[in-house]
């Protein structure tokens, strides 16, 4: 089963690519990284950070609930996500513009609280279920090979409905989430675009959950966006970023945990990080030469010491 | 929205009589408490007025009423010739002092643009103006607005690493971008230094002027654009009155609104100065003293209402 990796990287890929289980790791993989690339981006301008791994937490109880109800651990995922993201929504729906930090910053307590009880429920399912703890880590922190047909097929639709909403009201997310006081004055229903991003976040959370675990969701969610937003402050670029950065991630993660012998989990998220903490560096040499704010684009100072 | 060119014509302004903005006996209540009532006031195009009083009175409240996010509790008011958010695409609004924080990775050419397009659906394509006349122009426009406000240096820098000053022209450039015929400004003065002050008053006066845009500023200092102003809404608690500055910044006028004496003096050099008023203020004055430091020289004895600053100059 396990296969040595050799230079050849064809040879490799075509290996990788000819067990159905892997195959379908890739595929979900591709999904699931585009989807996080573009949600994550605008979670991270957001600074909805928080509330995105809330919702990643009570994931794990809505699979383990699911599984112990004997129903597919995705429902699970789906249903505890959104539901999760509706709560949120509508507990921090605030005054819809105006100063949205002081809101966000008023409103992670009760995030918090959300978070415990999930993962006290998860606790409580898994020990009603009884045994089985490998689904423990599972849900936790992510199992590629356990990826069917179906799941794909699930993470697809899923991944088009989202990235087709987001492609509509892209501009509109952009503007309320910069300037919420403007937009509510431009007619912009500031309300429901940020209710409406919570819930789309929770279904890519739950896609997310299912490849990467409840805890590691944010290997894809924030890593790449944040790498992104580190490198470049243009918005379009910057999501095109996020995708790549996830999507590499992924597969070459995939890769090395399948011949490693590793858990994706660990292998994606340090590729990830990898990438920020390079994506840091690139910034720190970029912006030392143009230590005077005045600099033109382009333009290098010498000698500013 | 085609970018805009066409949106102000001289046709429409002249509609309605000509005002742009008409309140009539206007009131307005939050959580069941009248804040004030009995604003009258008429705006026409390229007209710049202040609404001024002390601080808590409601000044910013009475943007929200314009803005039609918030009811008015009596009285009428119209916008453009509509009910108030009737015509929110032709107003171009600044809030009160938005800070963007530090970390904020958005250029300030992006915000601009947002203030164009950013009430659209879908999504800003990468390449789109190399394919579009369109995006051209709205490109070309974005460019022009930021020049029109100075602001050409550092509107490709994120915007959190830009200066107050340098953020505030920004967001003047993005509350005009539309070519609005109306421009409502919350407190755009505030925490700015004086030259700052004073160059961002005279480009508002500028772009009211030459654009033919009405202004309607709220302000608690008048002192920097008090040469400026065609009128003011002077608020305190309960009541209000307007006119022109020289008529509403008058003993009578302010005596009879905050129902205690205040006087309003004229110094040997034409300088109006106002002396009393039942809020002893915190001295706004004294964050820019550099140059002023003598007009405050009876101010720390005689506080005086605060939306006047101590001194009025007089043309």
């Amino acid at each position: 089963m396990n296969p040595q990796f050799s230079w050849n990287l064809i040879t490799d890929v075509q290996w990788l690519w000819s067990v159905p289980s892997v195959l379908n790791a890739y595929r979900a993989g591709v999904v699931v990284a585009v989807l996080a690339g573009v949600v994550g981006w605008f979670m991270v301008l957001r600074r909805q950070t928080f509330a995105g791994h809330s919702i990643a937490v009570t994931g794990f109880p809505g699979a383990a609930a699911a599984v112990y109800a004997g129903l597919s651990a995705t429902l699970g995922y789906f249903g505890f996500c959104v539901g999760a993201a509706l709560v949120i929504a509508y507990y921090t729906r605030g005054s819809g513009s105006g100063d949205t930090v002081g809101e966000r910053a008023h409103s992670s307590a009760l995030i918090a609280v959300v978070q415990a009880f999930a993962l006290a429920l998860g606790a409580l399912f898994l020990q009603l279920y009884g045994g089985f703890l490998n689904s423990t880590a599972d849900f936790l922190f992510g199992n590629f090979l356990g990826i069917t047909s179906t799941d794909v097929l699930v993470l697809v639709l899923v991944a088009v409905v989202v990235l087709t909403v987001m492609a509509a009201i892209g501009r509109r997310m952009l503007f309320v989430s910069i300037d919420p006081a403007v937009a509510a004055a431009r007619g912009v229903p500031v309300r429901a675009l940020n209710a409406l991003f919570l819930v789309l976040l929770g279904a890519t959370v739950a896609e997310v959950s299912q490849f990467t675990g409840s805890l590691l969701v944010f290997a894809l969610l924030v890593m790449p966006a944040a790498t992104a937003q580190v490198l470049t402050v243009k918005p379009a670029l910057g999501l095109a970023i996020s995708v790549v950065i996830g999507v590499l991630a992924t597969w070459i993660g995939l890769a090395w945990a399948f011949f490693g012998n590793q858990g994706t989990g660990f292998t994606i998220t340090t590729l990830a990080f990898g990438c920020y903490l390079l994506a840091l560096l690139v910034r720190a040499l970029r912006t030392r030469p143009r230590a005077a704010p005045t600099a033109t684009h382009g333009g290098v100072l010498e000698g500013t010491s | 929205m085609g970018t805009t060119d066409t949106q102000r014509s001289g046709a429409q302004v002249s509609q309605l009589s000509g005002a742009v903005l008409e309140l009539r006996g206007a009131a307005v209540a939050v959580g069941g408490r009248r804040l004030w009532s009995g604003v009258d006031l008429t705006v026409r195009p390229g007209e710049f007025v202040a609404i001024l009083g002390p601080n808590g009175v409601g000044k910013s409240t009475m943007i929200k009423v314009l803005l039609g996010t918030l009811p008015v509790a009596a009285g009428q008011v119209s916008v453009l010739g509509e009910r108030p958010g009737g015509a929110g695409d032709q107003i171009g609004y600044l809030p009160q002092r938005r800070n963007f924080d530090g970390s904020l990775r958005i250029r300030g050419v992006d915000l601009v643009r947002l203030g164009l397009d950013g009430d659209r659906w879908g999504v800003p394509l990468p390449f789109a103006s190399r394919l579009s006349a369109r995006h051209r122009a709205a490109e070309a426009r974005v460019r022009e607005v930021i020049e029109l406000v100075g602001a050409s240096s550092y509107a490709d820098r994120p915007i959190g690493e830009c200066s107050g000053g340098e953020q505030q022209r920004l967001l003047i450039a993005q509350a005009l971008v539309r070519r609005p015929r109306l421009l409502l400004l919350d407190e755009p003065l505030d925490s700015l230094d004086l030259p700052n002050q004073a160059g961002v008053a005279a480009l508002i006066h500028r772009i009211c002027r030459h654009e033919e845009v009405a202004v309607v500023m709220v302000a608690h200092d008048v002192n920097p654009i008090l040469s400026y102003l065609d009128r003011v809404v002077y608020i305190v608690s309960g009541g209000a009155a307007s006119g022109p500055a020289e008529e509403v910044i008058t003993s009578e006028t302010l005596t009879r609104l905050y129902g205690t004496p205040v006087e309003v003096l004229r110094t040997a050099d034409g300088r109006l100065v106002v002396v009393g008023g039942p809020e002893a203020p915190a001295l706004h004055s004294d964050r820019h003293h550099s140059g002023h430091a003598h007009d405050h020289a009876h101010a720390a004895s005689a506080p005086a209402p605060r939306g006047l600053g101590r001194q009025v100059r007089r043309r």
